[in-house]
């Protein structure tokens, strides 16, 4: 080599050199601006981070029919007002032969809520829960940003079904009584017991109401109202339906029963045919005298109505489930001039009824009428079961009214219901 | 066999509807679910069972020109008219813009609404009669129905423009709602629900058997 080669070769060796040296500054440098960016960040996020959930507890769901677990947890302390909490997500993993599995988020609720329930759980599994606290907002850049720390883990749990709903237990006792009650006195009643029955003024007129049919020559109504045969009024005002239609047998007077459900329709059907039976005039009874007409409650109350004003019934009886088409009809009914006996146990429509018509069956009483026209023993003996219960709850008002008004004790706690 | 199969099947299906409310455990919870399905079942097929009634009523009263046939002849024609439409245009049927759907909007719902408007016209003459002041008991009605209605609108609380905060006549009306009114139904409605209590035992122990004809 040279010596004009040498140098040049030492000049370029120490341009590379210069060049490395240079490198390496710029490279030490940008190390030490990303630590210092690191540093930042890292106070960012323990500064945004929120204070982990504590104390997480997971439960089997307590009166229910099991698949449910509640986990509940002590506040973040971070959840405040003006706090870093804006929502607690619950995570859930199975535990199988003592091994956890994979994490799922099962839900979540928002800050200041200290539990969850997890309705979506297999009765045969056993699972662990977390709760992740999270602190979400949006930057100046429209970007979520998410900070969130997580709980310990739960002990294993599982959920199971539940044999009685324990706070059911104040209704069984109650429903225990009432049927107590009930059927003591429809027994004293079977051994002839002579019992007292108060007179229900709308059922009385039931024979004065047939017999004017009867000599008016005209037809008798029957509407039972818009509930089906899942209805506890329409049951009994098929039971009703059945008394009636005896007597207009007996009185040998037509009884037309329009009805706006199918179910209702054969149901009725029957009764009657059985009536007229018993009364002893089966040939009387006619397949058209039950009869549907529509489900709609507009079209069925327009449809009687129209038989109302066209045929012009003497006696007309509401007995059921009545909605708004209440006071259409026993309006229509009073304008004809029939006498009109009305039941029903729906609170909002009985002014209309005591309104339109001659009488009216308020709540209970619709449901006594069949027992009371009966005059069966075992009926009106279940009449005066019913009104001892309604002796013992008048009794638990008044104590009630008492104990809580001078605030001695929390008596109504012992009838509160859940559903 | 006539009066029993039905008779248990009441007792069975009435006593699962209790014992559901008070046991949770499992096949208990599902009863009820499942009676309630048979049900909607049972009450879907009965609608045939209800049109086809009404379809041969309708049709005798045509045949034998009986008194006001003419008003079958409409129940015919219309069930027909609707029927053939709904079918014609197949599942779809119910959508917006379907012949089915028209008829429902601009014929059904305007023929519902003009029933539920009479609502007004009878509640004036039936509130007449209510409110005459023919005994003792017809005027307390009549007074506490004056301040209500008259504590319900505006005016009210502009006529005792002098009276305190908390004495306007709508604090009143409020009042003879939440406290003698609200009484008065509640007991109503513990009324109703021991009857439904006593009825229900009735029907569930088969005492009660005139809803399926009466007798032994």
């Amino acid at each position: 080599m040279s010596f004009k080669q040498l140098r040049i070769f030492k000049y370029f060796s120490f341009i590379i050199f210069g060049l490395i040296i240079i490198n390496s500054s710029f490279v030490i440098a940008q190390d030490d601006v990303d630590s210092t960016a690191l540093e930042v960040v890292d106070s960012l996020t323990l500064e945004l981070q929120p204070q982990p959930a504590t104390n997480v507890v997971a439960k089997d769901t307590p009166n229910d029919e099991g698949g449910s677990i509640i986990v509940s947890w002590d506040l973040s302390a971070d959840d405040h007002a003006g706090g870093k909490v804006t929502q607690y997500k619950v995570f859930r993993a199975m535990v199988i032969d003592g091994e956890v599995g994979e994490y799922q988020q099962v839900g979540e609720n928002t800050a200041g809520a200290v539990s969850y329930q997890d309705g979506n759980v297999d009765n045969d599994f056993q699972y662990v829960y977390k709760v992740q606290v999270v602190n979400s907002f949006y930057d100046e850049n429209a970007e979520l940003k998410e900070f969130f720390s997580e709980s310990k883990i739960s002990e294993p749990v599982s959920s199971s079904p539940q044999w009685f709903r324990m706070y059911t237990i104040n209704t069984l006792i109650g429903v225990a009584l009432l049927c107590f009650f009930i059927i003591f006195y429809i027994n004293q009643a079977s051994k002839g017991k002579d019992l007292f029955i108060r007179k229900l003024a709308g059922m009385e007129a039931v024979h004065e109401a047939v017999g004017r049919a009867t000599e008016m020559g005209r037809k008798i109504f029957y509407v039972s109202g818009l509930g089906d045969m899942d209805n506890m009024q329409t049951i009994a005002s098929m039971t009703i339906l059945g008394r009636v239609s005896e007597l207009a047998a007996e009185y040998d007077t037509y009884l037309d029963v329009p009805v706006c459900r199918s179910l209702v329709m054969v149901t009725a059907k029957e009764v009657v045919k059985e009536a007229y039976s018993k009364a002893g005039r089966p040939d009387s009874f006619k397949e058209d005298q039950v009869h549907y007409i529509t489900d709609d409650q507009f079209g069925y109350a327009a449809a009687v109505d129209g038989m109302f004003v066209r045929e012009k019934p003497a006696t007309i009886f509401f007995m059921g489930q009545f909605f708004a088409e209440s006071l259409i009809l026993a309006e229509t009914g009073n304008s004809i001039g029939a006498i009109q006996i009305a039941g029903t146990a729906m609170p909002s429509q009985l002014p209309f009824f005591v309104a339109a018509c001659d009488y009216t069956l308020i709540g209970e009483e619709l449901f006594a009428a069949s027992s009371y026209l009966s005059k069966e023993p075992k009926l009106l003996g279940s009449l005066k079961g019913q009104d001892i219960g309604k002796g013992v709850i008048l009794v638990a008002l008044i104590i009630g009214m008492l104990l809580e008004t001078f605030n001695i004790w929390n008596f109504s706690s012992l009838f509160s219901v859940i559903n | 066999m006539r009066r029993e199969v039905p008779l248990f099947i009441t007792a069975i299906v009435g006593a699962s509807f209790v014992i559901q409310y008070f046991i949770p455990h499992p096949p208990f919870n599902n009863l009820s679910d499942w009676f309630s399905d048979w049900f909607s079942i049972i009450q879907a097929c009965a609608i045939i069972l209800g049109a086809l009634n009404l379809m041969k009523i309708s049709f005798l009263k045509v045949k034998d020109k009986k008194p006001d046939w003419v008003y079958a002849a409409v129940i015919i024609v219309s069930f027909l008219f609707i029927t053939i439409i709904g079918l014609s245009e197949g599942e779809e049927f119910r959508l917006p813009g379907t012949k089915f759907d028209w008829i429902y909007n601009f014929i059904f719902i305007p023929l519902s609404a003009t029933m539920f408007s009479i609502l007004a016209f009878f509640v004036a003459s039936a509130s007449y009669r209510a409110f005459r002041a023919r005994n003792f008991e017809a005027t307390l009605l009549l007074i506490a129905a004056f301040f209500v209605m008259l504590g319900r609108v505006p005016i009210g609380d502009l006529l005792v423009w002098f009276m305190p905060e908390g004495y306007q006549l709508s604090n009143l009306a409020s009042w003879v709602m939440n406290v003698p009114q609200a009484a008065g139904q509640r007991a109503i409605m513990i009324g109703i629900g021991l009857g439904i209590v006593s009825t229900s035992l009735r029907v569930i122990l088969g005492i009660e058997r005139s809803h399926i004809g009466g007798g032994e």
